[in-house]
């Protein structure tokens, strides 16, 4: 089922997109997975998502760990550790 | 009473206070967060996840609620271009008494530094601009919390 991938911040500016819809395959369940897929559609999503120890997510507009499952999931979020405040 | 702002328009913190002062409590406590114009920084722009924004800071003035007896809390964040000396961020509280307030206030300036989706871009006088590393100190003073 295709889900809405948004990014923020550097991410978003590294890949160059705002967002994007994709249909991951089956075996991608969960957001640790997810990003490793994502990292192998170009060349930019790989560098923008090699450090994998700064990337965080959001799965539905909530805040996600690497092993949160995105089955379902309509909206997974992409961005860097928050520096609001 | 809880009130959370998402805003690009500036606020100020006289309203705010009247506001948690009528609610009849001994105290309200509050936390201004303002650009600092360290390293000839020109302006500092706010970038958000603005769907889920209002929800993220929604469920941190409810935890703070929920641990303390307040009678009023307010949050405000600003997003978008910000110039040094402006106003960013406001946390008030109006509690019975001191400590709720005291300790509200400075739970809830600690969270959303952590548990809101904003991220800033630093753009300075020579024409440089990098983002904000999020800050080991900042995710100790949350967990303190927990």
């Amino acid at each position: 089922m295709a889900i809405d991938i948004l990014y923020f911040a550097w991410v978003r500016e590294r890949i160059g997109l705002d967002g994007e819809s994709v249909t991951p395959p089956d075996d991608v369940v969960d957001v640790a997975a997810l990003i490793d897929w994502l990292a192998t559609s170009s060349d930019a999503h790989a560098t923008a998502l090699a450090d994998r120890a700064r990337i965080r997510a959001a799965v539905d507009q909530r805040f996600a760990t690497p092993d949160t499952s995105i089955v379902g999931a309509r909206e997974v979020a992409l961005f860097p550790p928050v520096t609001g405040g | 009473m809880i009130s959370v702002r998402v805003q690009t328009e500036a606020f100020d913190p006289g309203v705010e206070l009247a506001a948690l002062e009528e609610l009849g409590g001994g105290g309200v406590a509050s936390f201004t967060g303002i650009v600092r114009g360290d390293g000839d920084l020109v302006e500092l722009l706010l970038e958000h996840h603005a769907a889920m924004t209002g929800a993220a800071m929604e469920t941190i003035a409810a935890e703070a609620a929920g641990r303390w007896p307040l009678l009023g809390l307010t949050l405000i964040h600003r997003v978008g271009a910000l110039t040094p000396g402006e106003r960013i961020v406001f946390v008030g509280t109006a509690a019975r008494h001191r400590g709720a307030a005291l300790e509200a206030c400075a739970f809830l300036i600690d969270w959303l530094k952590t548990a809101a989706p904003f991220w800033k871009r630093e753009r300075f006088a020579n024409g440089t601009s990098r983002w904000v590393e999020a800050r080991a100190e900042d995710a100790e003073a949350a967990a303190r919390w927990r």
